[in-house]
């Protein structure tokens, strides 16, 4: 890591903190870029190469570059395995009201959906769902455990 | 399943005497100098305690019973329920004729008296009011029921107490549905539980094989909407709490949540999401007709009704951050009523008719608080890590809702209960539950 990249994700997780303004510790900086998780602890896999998840921003649904680069290995690994369907499942972190969390979750799992349609993977094989907050991967409470749960994660349905 | 309504308590009124207000209690402000009431045991003669004995096992029901109202009049910050070691008359002789210079002795100002009978295995239950300063009575009562609806007694007794000093309806003949926790965070159980208003007679509604979430009585009668992920389908269900019966409500092609009542009982309305998007439905429970209410690309959830059912008020995050919107029923005349820093959810509208509840994220930390329908008159009650999903007492004077904790570093402490506040801002108190517990929703009075 060169010192500018350095620089750069220390201010971003200073951003971060400022944005959530709740920064309870420091977060180690290899592991969020914004707020949006870059680390690889929670993450599986679909097959090899081909990771089960992307992260999101808080309250967003954007895909990030990260996001889009994850959701065409799916696309391509799909693609090459046509007869297994999936369910997108979308998630939110604890710090917002169950209710808004389930839309929300709902709109995270469609944007992952919608992306992997654009390459190409029929609607038909994919079903989305919302946890909302109700499923945690991390049960810590400070930006980093909630980054790793702001997330949509795809699991073979068959 | 239970059956709530099986024993209709009989209420016989005695001679009434004086309905003018002797002392009166004020629930608009805080009330930091709660009235001083002494609650005497119910006497009980030797006949009825031994065919309690026999029915119950219960030794001395009549104290028992005033243990339930003292507690309800303590809970509810207004009244201050004296020590019963310094009373100085016996309960069989205070209800016939109080000694007023020995209640006025120990500074009560009120004082409630009562007789317990039993005959033919039907329990007889009467109270008296008394103001001790005026040396009057201010209000005579009986009940006669079933032994084993004993605390509903205490709870009713609580209610006309409580309405006879407060000029105001009581909350005490009520229960609370909820979602009772267990387990760790990340494999969490949750089951539907319902309770007395006070935390007795706990029972539980599902088994915990699937998620619920957000249980909501209907304001008529005992039936309750959810939302379950029954089958890993997540859809809002209506059940039915004396049979156990439970349906789906209506036929939607994706998740159905955040479920409410219309104030007549007769409509569900809720959330519908698809394809990203979640707007406002509802469901006509007689000819099942469902009307789409907001049609808007951001998402609209968290439906209220006002008590006249002529507006909604809901959340949106059309402005690109959660707030508060009011409609007409129709879902015309849409408009944003919250404007304070920070983000808005979960907005409940009062049962009085004047005020919005809602939930509040800023800088990191959640508020209850109440603002008036046009969005002015912002009052925040309580701030804390997290806390969300006020629901009303049927009269508007209280908030349940509830509370969770941070977990430390390494992801234990976690925990979910429920709190109640007044609107004062006051009296904030935690609901004994057995479990965690969250999403409470209050019912209307079970009796009137």
């Amino acid at each position: 890591m060169n010192l500018n990249k350095i620089l750069k994700n220390a201010l971003l997780v200073a951003f971060a903190c400022l944005a959530l303004s709740a920064c309870a510790k420091k977060v180690s900086t290899g592991q969020m870029q914004g707020d949006v998780y870059t680390g690889t602890d929670t993450v599986e896999y679909l097959a090899s190469g081909v990771p089960d998840r992307v992260f999101f921003a808080t309250n967003e649904s954007i895909l990030t570059t990260k996001s889009r680069e994850t959701l065409r290995k799916q696309a391509t690994w799909l693609r090459k395995n046509s007869k297994i369907n999936i369910v997108v499942e979308g998630h939110a972190d604890e710090r917002g009201t169950r209710e808004y969390n389930l839309a929300l979750g709902e709109r995270r799992a469609n944007a992952a959906k919608d992306y992997l349609m654009t390459y190409g993977i029929s609607a038909d094989r994919i079903s989305v769902i919302s946890y909302g907050k109700e499923r945690p991967v991390d049960s810590g409470s400070n930006p980093l455990s909630w980054s790793k749960n702001r997330r949509s994660v795809t699991v073979k349905a068959n | 399943m239970m059956i709530f309504f099986r024993y209709l308590l009989i209420l016989i009124f005695l001679v009434p005497i004086n309905s003018f207000a002797l002392i009166e209690v004020d629930i608009s402000r805080g009330n930091l100098a709660p009235l001083p009431i002494a609650v005497s045991p119910l006497s009980l003669d030797k006949e009825s305690k031994n065919n309690l004995k026999k029915l119950l096992k219960k030794e001395d029901l009549g104290s028992e019973i005033s243990i339930v109202v003292e507690n309800n009049l303590k809970m509810s910050g207004l009244f201050n329920p004296l020590n019963k070691d310094s009373f100085l008359q016996k309960p069989d002789i205070a209800h016939l004729k109080p000694r007023f210079e020995d209640w006025a002795l120990i500074k009560a100002q009120a004082l409630i008296t009562g007789k317990v009978t039993v005959i033919d295995e039907k329990l007889r239950v009467e109270f008296r009011l008394w103001d001790v300063l005026a040396a009057k009575e201010m209000m005579a009562l009986a009940f006669t029921t079933v032994p084993s609806n004993w605390r509903r007694v205490g709870h009713i007794i609580t209610d006309k107490i409580y309405e006879r000093l407060t000029g105001e309806k009581g909350y005490f003949d009520t229960r609370i549905i909820y979602v009772a926790e267990e387990g760790p965070k990340t494999r969490r159980i949750k089951k539907l539980g319902i309770m007395d208003q006070d935390g007795f007679n706990t029972k539980y509604l599902t088994l915990g094989n699937e998620l619920v979430l957000t249980p909501r009585f209907n304001p008529t009668n005992q039936m309750v909407t959810y939302l379950s992920y029954f089958r890993n389908l997540p859809r809002v269900y209506l059940l039915d709490i004396e049979t156990g019966i439970q349906e789906v409500v209506g036929d939607f092609p994706g998740m159905t949540f955040a479920p409410r009542f219309s104030p007549d009982g007769k409509k569900i309305i809720m959330s519908f999401a698809k394809d990203g998007n979640s707007d406002i439905y509802t469901m006509d429970l007689e000819n099942r007709i469902v009307e789409r209410i907001t049609n808007h690309p951001s998402i609209d959830t968290s439906p209220s009704y006002s008590p006249d059912g002529k507006y909604i008020c809901f959340n949106s995050d059309r402005s690109g951050y959660q707030q508060i919107y009011i409609m007409k029923s129709d879902g015309s005349n849409v408009k944003r009523i919250s404007f304070g820093k920070g983000l808005y959810g979960t907005p409940v509208w009062s049962p009085r008719g004047d005020l919005i509840a809602f939930t509040k994220l800023h800088k990191g930390k959640f508020y209850i608080g109440v603002m008036r329908t046009n969005g002015k008159g912002e009052r925040l009650l309580t701030e804390n890590f997290y806390q969300e999903a006020p629901s009303w007492s049927p009269n508007g004077r209280v908030l349940i809702f509830y509370r969770e904790t941070k977990t430390d570093e390494k992801g234990e402490g976690f925990s979910a209960k429920l709190w109640s506040i007044d609107l004062t801002g006051y009296n904030e108190r935690l609901v004994e539950t057995e479990t965690d517990a969250s999403d409470p929703s209050w019912s209307s009075l079970l009796s009137n």
